[in-house]
């Protein structure tokens, strides 16, 4: 069995180690989860809940955060 | 003889429920650098400053988030919805502010067109009432027409906010009658948005009798934007003071200022 899922992160194809959670997804992207907002297949997922959530494949995570704009 | 000085005394500037000082509020897009970007909005004495939601950049090619050269204590953040097409589009990037944490007001933008950055007021409408209904205070950056004003008012919008001109373009105040009559006829607070291009044009929008206006452009991109930054605080004030003071009416012949009183014959 392959070790690592297939998953589209900011509309990028990534594979993510099987198993991982959403926290784990940011550790391994070196982002602060204070410091952006988890999309998850649309959901948004709160700071309290990124660890209760493992990435399946084929899921859509977006990462977001503020810059500047009008 | 000594006269009083009179301060002129106006109303808070009030959306939402929170009260500001400063008129002006001001973008965080397009600064050549984040250095001058920080030093133009203290300049500008804003209180109130956007900023937008985009993907962060997982190869760290390009800047950080601007949050790192913003005090979110200081600054009062209201994120918005450029760049979305539809209000689906809006209400996502909306929740998706809000869930940064910082507030609940939103600046609600759908454009309709490219090349003007003109506002889709039916898509407008519709994801204002579906973001007051989640109990977001929503800003709708929209244009000179008063109906679609109206509308977004009903809807429950916090504040309307009418174009000056398009996006970016420093046309100035194109529209004054327009602007005067939406501010004539609501009752929420009306902010110019959009279109300002220097200090005469924040001016000219304020005696209009507008409650604050909203730039990026014209501080981003003037050759300082620091001191432009200072001239469009002075120019808000100037205008909104102007617009308190009442304007002396426009006469179609000449009224000399000096009497006629004691001419010699």
């Amino acid at each position: 069995m392959n070790d690592t899922v297939d998953v589209t992160v900011n509309g990028e194809p990534r594979a993510v180690a099987r198993g991982a959670t959403l926290l784990e997804l940011l550790e391994s992207l070196a982002l602060d989860p204070r410091a952006v907002v988890v999309e998850h297949n649309r959901t948004i997922v709160r700071r309290p809940r990124l660890a209760a959530i493992t990435v399946a494949p084929g899921d859509a995570i977006e990462l977001v955060h503020f810059v500047g704009g009008g | 003889m000594t006269t009083a000085v009179e301060t002129m005394q106006d109303i808070p500037f009030t959306i939402g429920g929170r009260s500001f000082h400063s008129r002006l509020m001001v973008g965080t897009g397009k600064y050549r650098d984040n250095d001058t970007m920080a030093r133009a909005i203290d300049a500008s004495g804003a209180e109130i400053v956007t900023v937008a939601v985009r993907r962060v950049d997982l190869d760290r090619t390009k800047e950080e988030g601007v949050l790192y050269h913003l005090d979110a204590k200081r600054y009062f953040l209201l994120a918005n919805t450029a760049g979305c097409y539809t209000a689906e589009d809006a209400v996502r990037y909306a929740r998706l502010a809000r869930e940064a944490g910082f507030n609940e007001f939103i600046k609600l933008e759908v454009i309709g067109d490219q090349e003007t950055l003109l506002p889709d007021v039916q898509g407008l409408l519709v994801a204002a009432r579906t973001l007051v209904a989640e109990g977001f205070k929503v800003l709708a950056y929209t244009n000179e027409d008063l109906v679609t004003a109206l509308r977004l008012e009903d809807a429950g919008c916090a504040a309307v906010m009418p174009l000056a001109s398009p996006i970016g373009s420093g046309l100035g105040l194109l529209n004054p009658f327009g602007v005067r009559t939406i501010k004539r006829r609501l009752k929420v607070p009306v902010v110019v948005d959009a279109g300002v291009g220097t200090a005469s044009d924040a001016c000219l929008t304020m005696e209009q009798g507008v409650d604050g206006i909203l730039m990026n452009t014209a501080l981003a991109a003037a050759r300082d934007p620091v001191a432009m930054a200072r001239a469009m605080r002075w120019a808000v004030e100037a205008g909104r003071t102007a617009y308190l003071a009442g304007r002396m009416p426009k006469r179609e012949v000449a009224m000399p200022s000096s009497t006629l009183e004691g001419m010699l014959d």
